[in-house]
């Protein structure tokens, strides 16, 4: 019972990570809350979807393309939305980000519909696998698998490569960065993209595991991906994914010992009791005054 | 080599220079001196493409540099150590060291300014892996000097190399702009500590409110008695 939900809990847990990581690393280098990060989410699973039912794609070349698709996507939303509102207030920034927001759900909405559309039965071959008392899916292993390499991918960009320690120095100090020979606007952009493809990724494999995609899908996960990222600590990585997968297994949890219908405001519960204990998070740092 | 004609800069409704005038050539010490608050700062980060100019040019080596972003900046070869010294306090000496190189694509080179770096601060050597918010304020300077210094410029930007560091380490630190003008790169140094700077520059510029208000030989400013009685403390 502990194990079967332990499990659960991960597997939920690791797709809020993946959406997560987008919120804090844009957070950690622009000092935004993406809003529209949510919808970025949503439009990943359709397109997946899309690939997989018209198109007859394997699942893992579908989320590729799905992932390369969004990554287009966020940098064009960095580049219109964002990027002339730098040096303006934080505030006009994240009322475009909702207007971003808005306009991708409500074009989904128009393309879609608004009834949940599900993955061809035959896309992923389900079975249940017996770990000592729990029954687990193949796909809960796929997610929690496929989590965590994309989790391992980033780390390594962020900590081993050239432009992934640009990306450090510039969150840490834009200024600095640029005086370094850094084109602060490129590292942006690879930010959005690498955020952007880690949510379109989350967001095939949420539609997987519930078997529904919504045009309104990406406001819940974003939300509760976003409390997530403070939970561990908004501007960290570590923070993200600590964060996310904690914040799964608490709700898989509160559920099972039968608060089902307080499921979602579990997440929400938690954000208000950091911001109001420890508004740094698990992992986070001091939170500096960006020059 | 740096000519800065009639150069006016804004903060929003702050004038914070007015049709400042200066050069540096090829092979000098230009040294920048002014009370707080004065625009030195600002003249530096100006010359950086990290604050725009309201009007005046900037040209380096002929070309009309007024417009170019700052990391284009630095692939012209101007490279500044900027005020308070801004380490990536959350990477490594060595990564801060790499950070130096961003803009040249080029192993050796890396190579090259990284053992260069450490010759001439082998504090910096045994505390290659550590943090760099670890590091004292003075390892911390030496720090940002080697890391400006990786892709070898042709003009370095000083912004106030001593501050905050105790006599001996200021000597030591102006010692090394000494052997880093010797070996080759012009120098633009702005000083609080207008004593140190005037001794080893050999030009200078004194800036009041946005304003140059003297110029002129290091030597004989520094035997000026207006310049004496406001910034020698006598
Ligand atoms: N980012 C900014 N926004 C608004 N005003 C600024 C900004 N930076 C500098 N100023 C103002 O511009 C003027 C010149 O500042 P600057 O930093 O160039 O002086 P400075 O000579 O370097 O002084 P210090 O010796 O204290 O470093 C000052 O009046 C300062 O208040
Ligand atoms: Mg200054």
């Amino acid at each position: 019972m502990f194990l079967q939900q332990l499990i659960n809990g991960v597997a939920l847990g690791s797709t809020y990570a993946l959406i997560a990581l987008g919120y804090t690393m844009v957070y950690g280098i622009i000092t935004l809350i993406n809003f529209a990060h949510g919808e970025i989410f949503m439009v990943g699973a359709f397109v997946g979807l899309l690939l997989i039912t018209y198109f007859k794609l394997n699942i893992f070349v579908a989320m590729f393309l799905s992932m390369s698709f969004c990554m287009i996507l966020g940098v064009v939303i960095e580049l219109v939305a964002y990027r002339r509102l730098r040096r303006s207030s934080r505030l006009s920034a994240l009322i475009s980000a909702i207007g971003v927001s808005i306009f991708l759900s409500s074009l989904a909405l128009m393309i879609f519909g608004a009834d949940a559309k599900a993955f061809p039965d035959d896309v992923f071959p389900l079975r249940q696998i017996k770990i000592g008392s729990a029954e687990v899916s193949t796909l809960q292993l796929s997610i929690i698998g496929i989590s965590a390499l994309l989790m391992l991918t980033l780390e390594f960009i962020v900590q081993k490569t050239k432009i992934g320690k640009a990306m450090r120095a510039t969150s840490e100090d834009y200024t600095a960065a640029a005086l370094m020979g850094i084109n602060v606007n490129r590292v942006i952009s690879f930010t959005f993209a690498l955020g952007s493809a880690l949510a379109a990724a989350g967001g095939m494999l949420v539609g997987l595991l519930f078997n529904a995609v919504t045009f309104n899908m990406g406001l819940m996960a974003g939300l509760k991906a976003f409390a997530a990222a403070v939970l561990g600590g908004i501007g960290s990585i570590p923070g993200a994914m600590l964060g996310g997968v904690l914040l799964g297994v608490t709700e898989v949890f509160g559920v099972a010992i039968g608060y089902s219908s307080y499921r979602d405001a579990i997440a929400f519960t938690i954000l208000v009791l950091v911001l109001l204990l420890k508004p740094t998070g698990l992992l986070g740092q001091k939170i500096q005054k960006k020059v | 080599m740096l000519v800065v004609e009639q150069l006016s800069v804004n903060y929003k409704a702050i004038k914070a220079l007015t049709e400042v005038n200066c050069e540096v050539k090829h092979g000098e010490i230009v040294a920048l001196i002014g009370a707080n608050g004065a625009g030195k700062t600002t003249i530096l980060n100006t010359i950086s493409g990290i604050v725009p100019a309201a009007s005046g040019r900037i040209t380096f080596e002929g070309k009309d540099i007024t417009q170019v972003p700052a990391h284009d900046i630095v692939k012209l070869g101007i490279c500044q150590v900027p005020e308070g010294r801004r380490v990536f306090s959350k990477m490594s000496v060595l990564e801060n060291l790499e950070m130096g190189a961003y803009s040249k694509n080029d192993k050796k080179m890396m190579q090259e300014g990284i053992e260069r770096a450490f010759q001439m601060f082998p504090r910096l050597a045994e505390r290659r892996k550590q943090l760099a918010k670890t590091l004292s304020g003075g390892e911390q300077q030496m720090l940002a000097m080697g890391r400006a210094l990786m892709t070898n410029p042709r003009l370095l930007l000083l912004d106030e190399p001593s501050m905050g560091l105790a006599p001996m380490l200021v000597e030591k630190i102006f010692e090394v702009v000494t052997e880093i003008n010797k070996a080759g790169t012009t120098i633009m140094l702005v000083e609080q500590n207008a004593h140190m700077a005037l001794s080893i520059a050999n030009r200078a510029y004194v800036l009041e409110t946005g304003e140059v208000v003297l110029k002129g030989d290091a030597k004989e400013l520094a035997a000026d008695p207006e310049v004496r009685k406001a910034y020698l403390g006598e």
